[in-house]
């Protein structure tokens, strides 16, 4: 498992099917993004668990404001 | 650990009910049309049944009832035991067992037990009604398992309205010496009560002024305390994990070889959250059915209402061997592998 902020925004922006690759960056504040829904949040939960092998609750996509955050969540648990 | 072994009990028969009215998911109008576009592909749900304000989950129960009874000709005064599993009874007091032993005519010397359980409700059924069953007191029992989620939903709410449908289902289970084991496992987590529920109208917090205030939770989701609430990313958290895990601890418990298993049919929760499961436990699509797109997620009704369209013909044709897995409010959750053969399956039937 590729654990690097890079491997992590790939895989969260080939969850989405309309927007550019180029707008996903660690720093990009997702649920700004207008293909956000709460589908798209299931779809992040589903990829978290099959590539990292972790669980993420819906108050931890709340409270992430940017990929990076998320990240950040993910990691800590992959760690823990 | 709750592993069952329920002997010398036979998987009789089975009938569903679902009301005729139809709603389609794309011709609602009160959400956002490329959302709602969306939330079909994602979920599956095409078109939903919807019971309306007349019939109740206890009306479909009942026509299920007569059709099995019929089908399998049994007399009504051989039947011993009435468990009804749903999250709409037609009361909150007395118990819709109660009224639906009388209303079919069954006789007083009858246990009447009604179960509070929504999507893993099936399991909690077959594991009651069987333990019922196996010792042999009670040689013919029913289990009524149904729900009308559409009468709890708020129609300004994306995140319900437009997943439930309404079903209700008779099984009827036999005492039969020497019927192959039903194995069963269930499991219980309480710290998630809330992530499924109506806040309002029970005793913990009564009905009151407020309840009906309408509240704005977010763009799409509308609704008052007396609503279903259903906090979707923390249910498909719990669902791709414990659904594939307890059919894995059932084969492991039991010895069970994933390819003597002929279907896998699981609680009809919505197609992303399926396909993720059923991708987990590597299985092909062809041997796990489902009735989303017609019926939409129907609650505790969606594993006996899933074998009664899809696999009706394969068990007139042939023994087969299935597992069921149901997971939801409480939370909880469980599985069940049985043999089904010689059972007489009644078509659907409309209301």
């Amino acid at each position: 498992m590729n654990t690097s902020i890079d491997a992590f925004v790939e895989n969260f922006a080939s969850q989405f099917d309309e927007t550019p690759l180029d707008q996903f960056q660690a720093s990009t504040a997702f649920r700004e993004l207008e293909e956000w829904s709460s589908m798209t949040a299931l779809v992040i939960i589903a990829m978290v668990d099959e590539t990292y092998k972790v669980k993420l609750t819906g108050n931890e996509i709340k409270d992430s404001n940017t990929i990076e955050d998320l990240y950040k969540v993910v990691i800590a648990k992959v760690n823990g | 650990m709750a592993d069952f072994v329920i002997r010398n009990v036979k998987f009789a028969g089975l009938a569903s009910a679902v009301p005729k009215a139809v709603e389609q998911n794309a011709a609602l109008k009160q959400f956002d049309r490329e959302e709602i576009e969306k939330l079909v592909k994602l979920t599956g749900i095409e078109r939903r049944r919807l019971s309306g304000k007349e019939l109740t989950t206890s009306d479909l129960c009942f026509s299920a009832a007569e059709a099995v009874i019929a089908k399998l000709n049994w007399k009504k005064e051989d039947i011993g035991a009435v468990v009804f599993v749903s999250q709409t009874p037609d009361y909150i007091l007395p118990a819709t067992s109660n009224i639906l032993q009388h209303r079919l005519g069954l006789g007083s010397g009858c246990i009447a037990l009604d179960i509070s359980s929504g999507c893993s409700g099936y399991i909690n059924g077959i594991i009651t009604l069987g333990q019922l069953l196996q010792g042999g007191n009670v040689k013919k029992g029913l289990l009524l398992v149904g729900d009308t989620i559409s009468k709890i939903c708020n129609p300004l709410d994306k995140s319900t309205y437009p997943l439930f449908g309404d079903a209700g289902t008779a099984t009827a289970f036999e005492f039969q010496d020497g019927a192959p084991d039903i194995l069963a496992n269930m499991y219980s987590d309480g710290s998630g009560y809330d992530a499924i529920i109506i806040e309002d109208g029970g005793y913990r917090s009564p009905f009151n002024e407020k309840s009906l205030e309408h509240c704005v939770i977010d763009p799409g989701i509308e609704r008052t305390k007396k609503d279903l609430v259903l906090n979707g990313m923390d249910v498909f958290t719990f669902g791709i994990t414990r659904a594939p895990e307890c059919v894995n601890q059932l084969m492991q418990a039991f010895e069970l070889d994933k390819d003597q298993i002929d279907y896998f049919i699981f609680h009809q929760a919505n197609k992303f959250m399926n396909d993720t499961i059923r991708k987990k436990l590597t299985l092909k699509p062809e041997r796990v059915p489902s009735t989303l797109a017609n019926f939409g997620n129907t609650s505790s009704a969606s594993i006996p209402l899933t074998i009664t369209e899809t696999l009706k013909q394969a068990i007139d044709e042939r023994p087969l061997r299935v597992i069921l897995c149901g997971f939801g409010v409480g939370l909880s959750w469980g599985a069940v592998a049985m043999h089904v053969e010689h059972a007489a399956i009644a078509d659907l039937t409309e209301i």
